[in-house]
């Protein structure tokens, strides 16, 4: 189980300090999906990326089944089964997709690299031997990001918007990829998307906005007020205006 | 006599564990000391001045030369050597210098390699670079390759620096005629106060060839590096240089792009960076549970590949 216990994360930023997240108070359970929603900058990567200790709590607590790892860097957490899928993953030149699967499975982890590309929706025989370099589009680079963290045996699994990038074909493997996952292993996994489809595998919905926990809720009563937001949303009405009805483009 | 160490140097820099198969000449400490021809290959000692003559028949195929140097003792070293690669020839050419300098003097191995590969011949040529010993005399080399490519000709260079010495002059002059084609592959790593210069001049006379360079270097500690990548389109041609430093430490890397279209038809980009290791591609890696050091190191080795 991982415990955030109100946690706050204060950054310097270029006009002094900014203070990314407050109070943030979650317990998440082992083998539950949890989906991180909410608006655009209010601190949905940020959690992760304190889960992950990419940036440090400067206030609260973070347990790992009971171990505060508050405090432990990026590597150790890694080490205790901390994972995170960047949003936007780096490129390597050099490197290779069967040797970042390689060091991301470890020692320990067996499992083979054609079933983790499979699942993200990319041919082996096409992408296990090419460097992670510019010539992979953002879509590539996404999956294979994924791949990197399917291929661990993690406590936690953090997915920063995995959809993004992704056609719809591989959507609805991803999806699957997601829900076997859960079914598999004991892993607690969170992903932050804004997807209805992602949105519907979610055992708790948390929404985050303006830095802290606004709403930890269901996926049901999520997707209702997404729905009842389209119905009262004025812009469809706007169109249907005197004049600008019939408008033609072409 | 090879010994021990000799042949350690012989494996960092040719890759070879012992006498290798086919044509090859072992140069050590300034003397020729084991030779071997084959029926296509021929190996002749220069008579005017130190060095050899290497010279390829027409039609050799899947052929490699060996003409590596040690230096085992302090001393100075200057050779010149003569590469004739015959028409539609197709082999690979391993040179390589290896010091292992334990005096105080220092050790200095200036090469000039002139190559002709003839019309359709296509050459691949390795050369690394290797110093190692706990004197404190300098390792140095200074090598000078000149290279013409003739109608058809393919060459292709890879030419490798990893520690190990401690200064370094790399001048590179390519002559590239008619459908000629040059792909150069350099790589190298500084430390300590290393101080490396590689200049490169490549100069498209005839119409359709091409060249791509490709630099990759890293500079760490106090060590010193310059690039200076030339390429010169003299007719319909079309040349690529890419340079990428990563910088470390307190080093000092610089990148001089030049690039020159005497023709209305020439097309030549250049495109170098400088910087360090980005750190999301360390925090990446850390976040698979390497040490920031191990992530470095990844890093490193990927892009020296």
């Amino acid at each position: 189980m991982l415990e955030l216990i109100n946690v706050g994360v204060t950054l310097d930023g270029e006009d002094g300090k900014v203070e990314i997240l407050k109070n943030i108070n979650l317990k998440l359970d082992n083998k539950k999906i949890y989906v991180m929603t909410g608006p655009n900058g209010g601190g949905k990567s940020s959690v992760a990326k304190a889960i992950m200790g990419i940036f440090n709590p400067t206030s609260g607590k973070i347990l790992l089944d009971g171990v505060d790892i508050t405090h432990k860097p990026i590597t150790e957490r890694a080490q205790l089964g901390v994972g995170y899928a960047f949003q936007q993953p780096p490129r390597f030149k050099g490197l290779k997709v069967h040797e970042l699967l390689e060091l991301s499975a470890g020692k320990t982890h067996a499992c083979s690299a054609c079933d983790l590309l499979y699942d993200v929706g990319l041919c082996a025989q096409d992408y296990l031997n090419r460097e992670i370099n510019t010539t992979f589009s953002g879509g590539e680079l996404k999956r294979v990001e994924i791949a990197s963290i399917l291929a661990r045996d993690l406590k936690v699994a953090l997915f920063d918007e995995p959809e993004a990038g992704i056609d719809l074909w591989s959507f609805q493997r991803l999806t699957e990829t997601f829900e076997n996952m859960n079914r598999n292993t004991d892993t607690t996994i969170v992903i932050i998307s804004h997807q209805e489809r992602i949105l519907r595998l979610a055992d708790e919905v948390i929404m985050i906005a303006d830095g802290t926990v606004s709403e930890i809720t269901s996926q049901e009563k999520v997707l209702s007020t997404i729905e009842q937001f389209d119905k009262n949303c004025r812009c469809a009405a706007d169109c249907d205006r005197e004049g600008y009805r019939n408008v033609n483009f072409a | 006599m090879l010994t021990s160490l000799d042949k350690n140097l012989l494996k960092e820099i040719a890759d070879i564990d012992d006498i290798p198969k086919g044509a090859f000449n072992i140069r050590k400490n300034g003397q020729g000391i084991e030779r071997n021809v084959t029926e296509n290959i021929n190996i002749v000692t220069k008579t005017d001045k130190p060095g050899i003559d290497i010279i390829i028949k027409p039609h050799t195929k899947d052929e490699n030369v060996f003409i590596p140097v040690i230096l085992s003792e302090g001393m100075d070293d200057l050779v010149y050597n003569t590469f004739e690669i015959g028409e539609y020839a197709d082999v690979e050419i391993v040179a390589g210098c290896g010091i292992h300098n334990e005096s105080d003097q220092k050790a200095q191995h200036d090469g000039v390699h002139e190559f002709f590969v003839r019309k359709g011949a296509r050459m691949k040529y390795v050369e690394k670079h290797y110093g190692e010993g706990d004197g404190k005399g300098g390792r140095i080399l200074n090598p000078k390759t000149i290279i013409e490519v003739e109608e058809d000709g393919v060459a292709e260079l890879e030419m490798v620096q990893i520690k190990g010495v401690d200064e370094t002059v790399r001048d590179t002059e390519v002559k590239l005629h008619k459908n000629a084609r040059l792909i150069v592959s350099e790589r190298m790593l500084t430390y300590l106060d290393q101080v490396a210069e590689s200049n490169i001049t490549v100069e498209l006379v005839g119409d359709n060839s091409t060249a791509q360079v490709i630099s990759r270097s890293v500079a760490q500690d106090d060590s010193k590096q310059i690039f200076h990548l030339n390429m010169r389109g003299h007719a319909e041609c079309r040349g690529h240089i890419q340079c990428d430093s990563i910088i470390m430490h307190n080093a000092q890397v610089s990148s001089i792009p030049e690039i020159t279209a005497f023709h209305g038809d020439a097309q030549l980009v250049h495109e170098a960076a400088i910087g360090k290791i980005a750190s999301d591609q360390l925090i990446k890696l850390m976040s698979l549970g390497l040490t920031e050091k191990e992530a470095e190191d990844k890093i490193l080795e990927g892009f020296l590949k």
